[in-house]
């Protein structure tokens, strides 16, 4: 198994202890930035590396940086550990296992954004982690990692954790914001990007608790380097959050482009109770359902080659989908989960969430027939590109494909089903 | 009034964040009254917005948003089982159906004793450890991974003795 | 200032607009629809509801080069994106090409359409809204034939559901559209209303108290698109095709907010003709499209049933009812007899024909004529008021506003809202008073001084300027701070009203307000003079008709004169003192709505006609003299007020009868060089205002009115015209504080006026009479929160409920006005603790 650059407590114990972590070579990236290299030097070596947000989106980090409006100070750096998405569940473990990598990757992005200011978006169920992740917080500034004079440089910061409180629309970067503003977490307008006005309206990054955590090792171990990982366009390594139907569920971190079939049967040890695979959902509830054909099992895991075949890596959080499932039922399931976390804002995602859901209600009770399906196709259709964010995109888009792609198990509900 | 028992932790809220941004205090202030009453009643709202300097609107508006949110009393424990795609592949629809059933209760129903609510809840980010639930309570918010019917049982057991023994 | 232009085609036509316009905008302005329902152009765009998606395409950009890319005949090549675009959040760009009635375009919106029916109620045959609703005509315009929803699907939500007692909600046909939300947090700051809940679920909630606790509340149901919001006394009471409407002026404070009243014939109040609602009518120089709650929700003194119909007249120490004729020739007969020793007193409430006509005819009659009123400086106002074209929305970045001695919140709303705006624009704010209102929170500069020190503060603002050492004792820091501000300013206004002050200090406030916009150049230009607060709509009105108020106060105008002819003032019910030397005219006839306290000592009474009933016109506290029509038939056999007086000018011998309102207006022209040139057709004009409001059509999808009978003119003040002025400004006593306590009147929005206590729907909001205090005062004086106190004072004394209150200046108790504390100006009081 290749080497872990995320999930380092796998190789190294107790990598969740301050000494420990520094004994590893733990916050000498950051002294090095704070010490050695201006701010946009920091960018360009991430930009070279070519990390791409980890968060779902895949934008790469050192260019979104390089949007921060000029000039205009204070500037934030919010990470995003809402980590919401059904399936994903990569996030946690880092931010519990490998906590001060995390922490450091903070650090450097807001030297390189030039705030001195973070914030750590909690999605409100991990309590008990922002409450440990706090105590590490005051080791660090204990030990001098955060605060004032940093490496005796003109440089303070200062890293706080928000809790927010069961909505996963707060995921969504904008929508979190405005929860961290004490709001309802409703989307945005964009633009203005939070690059330009984001928390209080102040240029801000926002990037996912993994794209963080990569930029120790990339700042001590450089771009060549990170970029020798992984494909052209998706480098570095990736934490895949596999779960459903597979012998060992569970987070893996292998290099982008590694295939559907290595992942699923390799490292997860492949279906259990000698059942076959059907389908596979590549990022939870927000990319298009993939039929698991061989071609598709083949197809590596890289941001490009899975748009290729219909659908998205998003946050790469692979579902796994035996030959027992009704894929009718499990659009049922997700769009139950669209429509509890609509945030409503929008016309077509809020309306179109719960219409959906009525006719995958009737369709499950026995009540709807094969017109129904078309309707329900239809309804989908007209919440394709309507959208101010992209949840309600999400829904249509599963929505659609799961009727293309396994229509058959939808009209084997129907009255009139063929 | 929270001031009276939380008035350090309050002030700890408010340092987070800018001064000129004391709204942003909201959400953890709403925990702190959560954890007080078990649910936000009208006078820790009001003195919520007093604090920040808000309508009391715009501090009760974030309670029906926010599912972690109450302002009406449950059980002393709210039990909230994932039962999303990722843990339903794996069985929690079931699980918390028999949870349910042996408590003698429907989701959203509290039992008998006041001491325990059970909700389903979407996606809790713990998928490769189904069944799971969280805890919710005065304490804050606990998981419990890998469970069986058994072992949730055993856990309720374990807190009515608690609350029993006093 | 010249803006850039930016030329696009939308539909075909070519259009050149500003930078920076949305599409939705530019499209309005070539007569193209583009629907929508959260945008509004009066609210910051969001982009939510969807509906005005748009196709647009952009001229092709060659990425090396940045050059356009042209085709073979030299035109743009022209690329449309994957989506349809929010016209309502985006910008006009040069060259690009927006399609709104293509038919993907058309499609997309129908698709919006129908999300939007999922839900709502199609309850339109029972809605207040019918008729007048932009989703229902955007459904028969834009919508899909018929709806793929199952009907048994529909959410069923609650219907009635009151936000407070002035607003009901109906969730079901709320389309979420935030126009309501947004107008309360980014307009009026009273972000007292917001969405719970999330998803379909998404509601709109208050928590305040009382529920939506805003002075603004009604304007949400103007600008609500549906039938979501509406109002506690308008809701299922009529159609909205069955109301007719007339323009009106709003007749409850010195803004003038121009209105509509909507009326109609009902069974309920027997056939007689009744307002149903008021709504706001567009005016950008005054009100733009917005009122106060007060204005909308107090006109059902019109309808009372307590109104007077019919004269009376005194027979063996009773009122008795009577015809117009022997009650005109009682009037006739006791002025007669009066031989010249006559006091004409009239309200700020009367249009200016009313009063015009009232001095004539005490004048005709060798006596004089007077207003009731304690607020001096209406002459000044006259010479150094507003510049013609003052408009406080072209107030903003580096202009100032000046306010002393006023709660604008409470006493002239609209001016309270369109100063804050200003003040969002940029423009500095300098608030002077004795005590903290919400006016204080946008201001840059906030001058504290003690009651009664209004003028000096206003001296000590003087001395920076002119460097008067015999001022200087009044200056300090802060005043010099704020001197410089304003002296700077580009632009500057001055609001002063009379908190804690008599005629006198009223007088002495008004004439440094006065020397310090004239010291600082602040006069005769657009957007800068002097605006009295004043306390009735339309007191400038009166002081320009002649009718000021008595400098040494009504007892002192009132010695010794044996007829006093009263319209539209309740003196005797103000003050006990006025109310038994009244009782002892030897001739009183009043001119009346209402039995007043006044009326019932009456020889004669004369049944007047309110505001709704007649035309006329109202002169604002910025000069603008602006024309209201009658709305409902007169209630019995009331008559206009300057009807009456023309009658009996007539009867008298002394002048022709005057044939109507318009005739007497033309009268004022001739006399009155500031009204030179003014006839009810100049007042009637009105030109075409952006944004336009109150179309058929949804891009201003509102009850508001458009503005077809006339915006008013502004009067051009003295100087402007020229007039040779010269201010004098004199020291004001300093009021002592060895005299005890101090009792200052203050003014509250919902008192018990006269105009404002007959409509119910307000009654829970009156303010109740309370003794406000300050916690130290109250701790010496040994007086709980809550308990009860004897106040007395030079002639006076009341039995009060105390309310401690922080910002209570010390030193000083406050009392709300026209609450039954018979006092107009300050006095020392003496107060004891009766207990709790
Ligand atoms: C509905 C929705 C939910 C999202 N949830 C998350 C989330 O839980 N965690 C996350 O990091 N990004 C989430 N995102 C993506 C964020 O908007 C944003 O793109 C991301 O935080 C940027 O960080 P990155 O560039 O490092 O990925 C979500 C986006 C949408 C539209
Ligand atoms: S798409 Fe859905 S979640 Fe996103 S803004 Fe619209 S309603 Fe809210
Ligand atoms: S989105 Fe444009 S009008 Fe609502």
């Amino acid at each position: 198994m290749a080497e872990h650059i995320l999930l380092r407590h796998r190789d190294i114990p107790d990598i969740d202890k301050l000494d420990v972590y520094m004994a590893n070579g733990g916050f000498e990236a950051f002294k090095e930035v704070v010490t050695k290299k201006k701010p946009q030097e920091v960018i360009d070596i991430v930009r070279t590396a070519g990390l791409r947000g980890r968060g779902g989106a895949g934008f790469p980090a050192g260019v979104k940086w390089g949007f921060l409006t000029p000039d205009v100070y204070p500037r934030y750096v919010v990470a995003n550990a809402d980590e919401s998405e059904p399936g994903t569940f990569k996030d946690r473990e880092i931010m519990e296992r490998n906590p001060f990598q995390f922490l450091e990757g903070v650090a450097i992005c807001c030297y390189a954004a030039q705030a001195h200011e973070a914030f750590v978006y909690c999605r409100g169920e991990f309590w008990d982690l922002a409450h440990t992740l706090e105590g590490h917080i005051d080791q660090l500034y204990k030990k001098g990692l955060l605060g004032e004079k940093l490496f005796g440089k003109d440089y303070h910061l200062d890293i706080r954790v928000h809790l927010g409180a069961g909505a996963y629309i707060c995921g969504e970067e904008t929508a979190l914001l405005e929860s961290l503003e004490g709001k309802l977490g409703q989307p945005r307008l964009r633009p203005p990007f939070p690059a330009a006005e984001g928390l209080y309206g102040k240029p801000t990054v926002v990037n996912n608790v993994e794209t963080l955590t990569n930029l120790p090792p990339i700042l001590s171990r450089g771009a060549d380097w990170y970029r020798s990982i992984g494909t052209e366009k998706s480098t570095g390594n990736k934490i895949f959050s596999l779960s459903g139907h597979v012998v060992r569920p569970g987070n893996y971190e292998l290099p982008l482009g590694t295939t559907f079939r290595e992942l699923i049967f390799e490292h997860g040890g492949g279906i259990p109770d000698g059942r076959s695979i059907k389908a596979i959902l590549p990022a939870g509830a927000s990319a298009a359902i993939l039929v698991a054909t061989d071609e598709v099992l083949d197809t590596p895991m890289d941001y490009e080659s899975v748009r290729d075949i219909g659908s998205d890596l998003g946050s790469a959080s692979v579902i796994v989908i035996d030959d027992s499932v009704d894929i009718s039922w499990l659009t049922y399931k997700i769009i139950d989960f669209f429509k509890h976390e609509s945030c409503g804002k929008c016309t077509p995602c809020r309306e179109g969430t719960y219409w959906m859901l009525n006719i995958l209600k009737r369709l499950q009770d026995g009540k709807a027939t094969s017109e129904d399906i078309d309707l329900l196709d239809s309804v989908a259709n007209s919440i394709v590109g309507k959208c101010l964010c992209a949840l309600g995109d999400f829904a249509a888009a599963q929505v659609v494909a799961d009727i293309a792609r396994f229509r058959s198990d939808f009209e084997a509900h129907a009255v009139d089903g063929k | 009034m929270l001031a009276d028992n939380h008035r350090s932790e309050i002030k700890a809220i408010l340092e987070k964040y800018p001064s000129e941004q004391k709204r942003s205090a909201v959400m953890p202030l709403l925990h702190l009254a959560l954890q007080e009453y078990g649910h936000i009643t009208p006078a820790a709202l009001v003195e919520i917005a007093e604090l920040l300097e808000l309508e009391p609107t715009e501090v009760g508006s974030l309670i029906g948003f926010y599912t972690l949110y109450y302002d009406e009393q449950g059980g002393k424990y709210r039990i909230q089982i994932c039962t999303d795609t990722p843990c339903a592949l794996r069985g929690a629809e079931e699980f918390a159906e028999q949870l349910c059933a042996q408590l003698g209760i429907r989701f959203g129903e509290t039992t008998e004793d006041g001491l325990f609510t059970v909700e389903e809840v979407k996606c809790l980010a713990a998928c490769d450890r189904a069944p799971v639930f969280q805890v919710q309570d005065a304490e804050g918010i606990h998981y419990h991974e890998d469970q069986t019917v058994e072992s949730a049982m055993a856990l309720i057991q374990e807190i009515r003795k608690r609350h029993k023994d006093g | 200032m010249s803006e850039a232009l930016v030329s696009l085609t939308i539909d075909g036509v070519e259009v050149t607009v500003p930078a920076g316009t949305l599409i939705v905008d530019a499209a309005k302005k070539i007569g193209i629809e583009i629907p929508v329902f959260c945008y509004h152009p009066k609210l910051k765009p969001v982009g939510m509801c969807r509906m005005c998606l748009v196709e647009i395409g952009r001229p092709k950009i060659d990425r090396a080069t940045r050059a356009v890319v042209r085709d073979e005949n030299g035109d743009a090549v022209i690329e449309f994106g994957p989506k349809l675009e929010t016209a309502c959040t985006t910008p006009v760009g040069e060259g690009w090409v927006v399609l709104v009635n293509s038919e993907r375009a058309i499609k997309e919106r129908q698709q919006v359409v129908e999300f939007l029916l999922t839900s709502h109620p199609l309850d339109c045959p029972v809605c207040d809204k019918g008729g007048e609703c932009p989703l229902q005509n955007l459904t028969m315009k834009h919508g899909p034939g018929e709806s793929r929803f199952l009907y048994e699907d529909k959410m069923r939500l609650d219907k009635h559901v009151p936000l407070g007692e002035l607003i009901f909600l109906d969730r079901e046909r709320c389309i979420q559209c935030s126009r309501c939300i947004r107008f309360q947090t980014e307009i009026v700051d009273d972000p007292v209303i917001a969405f719970s809940e999330r998803g379909r679920k998404l509601e709109i909630v208050t928590y305040s108290e009382p529920g939506f606790n805003s002075y603004f509340s009604g304007n949400t149901t103007d600008i609500c698109p549906v039938g979501a919001l509406t109002t506690a006394d308008f809701r299922f009471s009529a159609r909205s095709w069955e109301l007719s409407e007339a323009a009106s002026i709003c007749s409850h404070c010195a803004v003038g907010c121009n209105i509509t009243l909507h009326s109609r014939r009902e069974a309920r109040s027997k056939g007689a003709e009744v307002i149903k609602r008021v709504i706001p009518r567009h005016n950008d120089t005054v009100n733009e499209i917005w009122i106060c709650d007060k204005g909308r929700f107090a006109h059902h003194y019109a309808s009372s049933e307590d109104r007077l119909s019919q004269p009376l007249i005194k027979r063996k120490g009773k009122l008795v009812k009577t015809s117009w004729e022997e009650a005109l020739k009682r009037v006739v007969d006791g002025l007669k007899a009066a031989d010249g020793s006559i006091l004409g007193i009239a309200g700020g409430r009367t249009s200016n024909e009313d009063l015009f006509l009232m001095r004539h005819l005490m004048e005709g009659l060798g006596g004089q004529a007077v207003q009731h009123g304690d607020m001096a400086g209406g002459d000044l106002v006259q010479q150094v008021g507003v510049g013609a074209e003052t408009n406080l929305a072209r107030l903003g970045a580096g202009d100032c506003i000046l306010v002393v001695a006023s709660d604008l919140h409470e006493e002239a709303p609209i001016w309270w809202l369109r100063i804050k705006q200003a003040v969002e624009r940029g423009a500095q704010l300098i608030v002077a008073n004795a005590r903290t209102t919400r006016l204080d929170a946008y201001a840059s500069h906030t001058l504290r001084y003690t009651y009664g020190e209004a003028a000096h503060t206003m001296l000590g603002l003087l001395h920076a300027v002119n460097g008067d050492g015999a001022l200087a004792k009044f200056a300090s820091d802060e005043t010099r701070e704020a001197s410089e501000t304003f002296a700077k300013a580009p632009n500057a206004l001055l609001f002063y009203g009379h908190e804690g002050m008599d005629y006198e200090g009223s007088h002495a406030l008004a004439q440094a307000c006065a020397s310090l916009l004239s010291a600082t150049g602040h006069v005769a230009r657009p957007n800068n003079g002097l605006v009295a607060v004043w306390p009735r709509c339309n007191s400038q009105g009166a002081w320009d008709m002649g009718l000021a108020p008595h400098p040494q106060g009504l007892e002192e105008a009132l010695k010794g004169t044996k007829a006093v002819y009263v319209m539209a003032a309740d003196p005797a019910g103000d003050d006990p003192a006025l109310a038994s030397m009244l009782a002892e005219i030897e001739f009183l006839v009043v001119q009346e709505l209402f039995l007043t306290e006044t009326a019932k000592a009456a020889d004669v009474v004369l049944p007047a006609q309110s505001f709704a009933e007649r035309e006329g016109t109202y002169t604002n506290g910025m000069r603008r003299v602006q024309r209201f029509y009658p709305a409902i038939a007169p209630l019995g056999e009331t008559r206009p007020d300057w009807q009456i007086l023309a009658a009996i000018g007539e009867a008298m011998g002394l002048e022709p009868a005057r044939p109507s309102a318009a005739a007497v207006l033309l009268e004022i022209a001739s006399e009155n060089g500031d009204y030179a040139g003014l006839d009810y057709a100049a007042l009637a004009h009105a030109e075409s205002q952006w944004p336009p409001v109150g179309g058929k059509d949804l891009y201003f999808g509102g009850t508001a009115n458009p503005n077809q009978q006339g915006v008013g003119v502004q009067l051009p003040s003295g100087v402007e015209r020229g007039e040779a002025f010269e201010i004098e400004w004199s020291t004001p006593a300093r009021v002592s504080s060895k005299r005890g306590i101090m009792m200052i009147p203050i003014t509250k929005l919902y008192d018990r006026g006269t105009t404002i206590e007959p409509s119910q729907v307000l009654s829970s909001r009156l303010v109740s009479l309370c003794l406000h205090i300050n916690p130290e005062d109250a701790k010496r004086l040994k007086i709980s929160d809550g308990g009860e106190v004897d106040v007395t004072w030079n002639g006076g004394e009341q039995r009060l409920r105390t309310v401690i209150e922080e910002e209570v200046p010390r030193g000083v108790v406050l009392v709300p006005r026209s609450l039954g504390v018979p006092l107009a100006a300050p006095v020392a009081v003496k107060i004891r603790s009766v207990g709790s």
